[in-house]
């Protein structure tokens, strides 16, 4: 008996462990191989098909003409970034011979007025979506809640919502453009006027999905919950967070993933159609440009907005899984 | 004994699509102080409902309960449920569900360290000590339930009401938590309202049984005094006469007199219904 065990604990976790690597490997190359495979298979046809449609701006770009418009892009930043040393450096020099020349002279330092490169344009466009998602929330959740623990207030807000949920932000931009323009008035203004049309407009039409999801995840708390609060004399504060907020997080988490999805689509619509700085214009002027490298900056932008489009969503998915208790609403 | 809990002439009518739908009429029962009452009765007869108004969740339509001289017109800790399936919130562990219901009971009452002993005594009282740090889904049903009556236990409340608090869990655990409940009983001596559809759990633990009879318009039908010798064994109790009489009393009464006719169901009560019928299940 212990002579075969003891043959047997010699030969068989080596071959466990052997199977254990071929098995992760096998796994992972799975894993990794059908996705793989898929962006391959597309990347196929978009070549295929690039190369039979011809505009007046020449070929539809393929993938390695979009390849090279990024590495031209990111160039032209790199080249803008250089001047805008060189242009702080001579005023410094400038500034300092004046000073020398005349102790009573206060230097001036004029800022750069540059192009906007692509990698401006996409930090513009990040923190535009952000603010006027954050602001968006920091309205829908609270709202979201009221709405959902009472049901007068859900009658009465319910019909302004369904009707202002599916308005494009198109029709809400000239409004906001021209309420900004007229409320907004100050000689020394702390933002632009431009990035404030695009951030309100971001949230007007990214605060409803939140608003619905948290009212429906605050009004379908579990019955007995509520029934351990009344028992409890829970007050009204403690009522919404110890059990309201803890409970509708998943459903608040679902709104949010969903809002900053609207949020990030209506901001290129709203760059574009106003001129505001951002990823938006930067298309925009590509197609106005009308150069032979243009459709393949514009190509190169459309996988940028779907890829940041993409890492907001997984961001977001990151932030419900460290915030949520029910880590089983988490796999999507 | 004095009167700790009347519940005086309750009627409570359910309004429906249907019209109003008469669940108890003129249900009257006086509860002493570290009485153990259980109601027991066919499901859907209306023992939750009863239950409910005792606890101040629903308000009965005409009469009223009143507790030590005050009349009962909402829920308080002064009247903590046990709920059939626990109502842990499943974000806290189980020290902590007990911590919010003496954090709200006791508030500056108690001084921190305190509450932290009074928690910690309530959740070993009910054998839970071991995984006081743990959320409720990673413990079982049974451990749930005991979280959820040392959470109960630790409001110190005048009168325990329990909803089929072991009506979800297999029949050992049951056995184990009836056993538990007793030992707590022997302690503390409550006064006790617990509803059940399990005769033998009815006989073992109280003093006296409520029978109600059918609804709709149910009512008390029969009030069973139990006169065991305290402590009880289930093990000596089950060749006990006494005990094997009692136990006949109830069935005869449930399957006798109050015969389940299965009706279609019209008009019933749909507040009640869900959870009957997975204590059924």
């Amino acid at each position: 008996m212990s002579t075969t065990t003891s043959i047997d604990d010699n030969s068989e976790p080596k071959i466990e462990w052997l199977d254990s690597v071929i098995d992760f490997v096998m796994t992972a190359a799975k894993n990794l191989a059908i996705p793989l495979s898929g962006i391959a298979v597309f990347l196929f046809l978009w070549t295929i098909a690039a190369q039979n449609i011809n505009t007046s701006l020449g070929e539809f770009p393929s993938p390695s003409v979009v390849l090279e418009q990024f590495e031209s892009l990111y160039d032209e930043h790199n080249a803008e970034r250089e001047k805008e040393v060189a242009f702080y450096e001579r005023q410094e020099v400038r500034n300092a011979k004046r000073v020398a020349e005349d102790p009573g002279y206060a230097p001036r330092i004029r800022a750069y007025t540059g192009k906007e490169t692509f990698l401006d344009q996409i930090g513009t466009s990040l923190i535009t979506v952000m603010s006027g998602f954050i602001l968006a929330a920091a309205l829908a959740i609270p709202l979201g809640i009221a709405i959902g623990l009472s049901k007068t207030l859900n009658q009465a807000i319910n019909p302004v919502i369904q009707i202002f949920k599916p308005v494009s932000p198109l029709a809400w931009l000239p409004l906001v453009t021209m309420v900004v323009s007229a409320v907004y008035v100050s000689p020394d203004p702390l933002v632009a006027k431009s990035f404030l049309n695009s951030m309100i407009t971001v949230t007007l039409c990214c605060i409803w999905p939140m608003v619905i999801n948290t009212s429906v995840g605050v009004s379908s708390i579990d019955k007995d919950l509520v029934n351990v609060s009344q028992v409890l004399r829970l007050p009204a504060l403690k009522h919404v967070q110890k059990i309201v907020l803890p409970a509708s997080i998943p459903a608040i988490f679902t709104g949010m993933r969903l809002s900053l999805g609207v949020a990030w689509m209506v901001l290129i619509a709203a760059e574009m159609l106003a001129q505001s700085p951002g990823l938006g214009k930067f298309v925009w002027d590509e197609f106005q440009n009308g150069s032979s490298d243009s459709l393949g900056r514009i190509m190169a932008a459309v996988v940028v907005i779907g890829f940041i489009g993409f890492m907001l969503d997984r961001v977001m998915l990151e932030i419900q899984r460290v915030v949520s208790w029910d880590k089983s609403s988490v796999l999507r | 004994m004095s009167t700790l809990l009347d519940i005086s002439q309750i009627d409570m009518v359910f309004p429906t699509p249907k019209g109003p739908f008469t669940a108890l009429k003129g249900v009257d029962l006086k509860i002493a102080e570290g009485e153990f009452v259980s109601l027991i009765g066919h499901s859907g007869c209306g023992k939750s409902t009863v239950l409910n108004v005792v606890a101040g969740l629903h308000q009965a339509t005409t009469g009223g309960v009143i507790l030590n001289g005050k009349e009962v017109k909402e829920p308080g800790p002064e009247r903590a449920v046990v709920f059939q399936n626990h109502s842990l919130l499943p974000w806290l562990t189980a020290y902590e569900n007990v911590e919010l219901a003496v954090d709200q009971v006791f508030g500056r009452g108690k001084s921190k360290a305190e509450k932290k002993e009074w928690i910690e005594h309530n959740l070993t009282l009910v054998h839970m000590d071991h995984a006081m740090h743990k959320r409720p889904d990673e413990i079982s049903g049974g451990m749930k339930q005991r979280v959820g009556i040392a959470r109960a236990l630790a409001m110190q409340p005048d009168v325990l009401l329990m909803d089929e608090p072991f009506g979800a869990l297999d029949a050992l655990t049951r056995a184990h938590m009836q056993d538990s409940l007793m030992e707590i009983q022997n302690e503390l001596n409550n006064t006790v309202i617990m509803i059940t559809h399990d005769v033998d759990e009815a006989v073992l633990l109280s003093d006296r049984i409520v029978m109600m009879t059918n609804g709709p318009a149910a009512t008390i039908g029969e009030i069973l005094d139990v006169n065991l010798e305290r402590p009880r064994d289930r093990l000596a109790l089950a060749e006990d006469p006494e005990y094997i009489h009692l136990r006949s009393s109830v069935l005869r009464f449930l399957y006798e007199k109050q015969r389940k006719v299965e009706v279609m169901p019209t008009g019933k009560s749909s507040k009640a219904k869900p959870q009957k019928k997975s204590a059924a299940a």
